[in-house]
């Protein structure tokens, strides 16, 4: 059972960027000045190199702006209801990504682990279903498709709500 | 006037990415103000062929094919989400 902790309600940091992010700056960055942090939990996405088996060339990430960010806003609350956040950070990028390139980062911190590795769980996992980005993943011979939204998406953040 | 924003392949196939409208006559949810972008020409057609593998937003809030829509409102129609 999750200890109960009283935590002062956070403002989650949420940034839509082309450009890469630099992880270890980040994760500073959620916890500098403070000492009352006892973990953080981190998922980093990357652009994988093939798509059911194809290889693939590029990916590129198109959002709504503007809702984009109400999005992860909302999903970060919603998270920091669930659990004793003390600060979360959610940053996604958008453009043209080659394989290996990192995509999305997710930083949840709280003063226990189980809360901070369950949050950071949450957050992607609706992070992928209630966001509105969509992926077009690029081919070898030029081609390219929009990547179809998976159950075992939705499954996935719906587990959260059993 | 309707704000409408179209994303991903809704966007390809309607081949522009916004427009603005004046509220179909009779048109009152998400669902009407489909259905009357894919009786409008070959683009909507293509686009709104399946309407249930089509998303929908109202004001930047996820909307269904019930949710109401007014003169004013920014609508936008889009696949289902695949970020992350």
């Amino acid at each position: 059972m999750t200890p109960t902790v009283r935590v002062q309600r956070m403002t989650p940091t949420v940034r839509v960027q082309p450009h890469p992010f630099d992880t270890g700056a980040e994760i500073a960055a959620l916890t500098r000045g403070r000492t009352d942090v006892g973990g953080i939990g981190c998922f980093v996405g990357t652009v994988r190199d093939t798509a059911a088996g194809r290889p693939i060339t590029a990916m590129t990430l198109e959002h709504y702006p503007g809702m984009t960010e109400r999005a992860l806003t909302r999903i970060a609350d919603d998270a920091a209801s669930r659990w004793p956040l003390q600060a979360c950070t959610l940053i996604h990028r958008i453009g043209r990504l080659v394989p290996g390139d990192p995509i999305v980062l997710v930083l949840a911190a709280s003063p226990h682990r189980q809360a901070a590795l369950d949050a950071t769980a949450f957050l992607i996992d609706w992070l992928k279903t209630d966001a509105p980005f969509w992926k077009q993943e690029h081919f070898a011979d030029g081609t390219a498709a929009y990547v179809a939204h998976t159950e075992a998406d939705s499954q996935a953040a719906a587990r959260w709500t059993a | 006037m309707l704000e409408i924003l179209y994303f991903a392949w809704v966007k390809d196939r309607m081949g522009l990415a916004n427009e603005s409208v004046p509220v179909p006559p009779g048109a009152t949810t998400v669902a009407d103000l489909a259905a009357w972008l894919r009786a409008r020409d070959p683009q909507g057609a293509q686009a709104f062929i399946d309407p249930a593998s089509i998303r929908a937003a109202v004001n930047q809030d996820f909307a269904r094919p019930g949710t109401p829509i007014h003169d004013g409102d920014e609508v936008a129609f889009f696949p289902p989400v695949t970020g992350g």
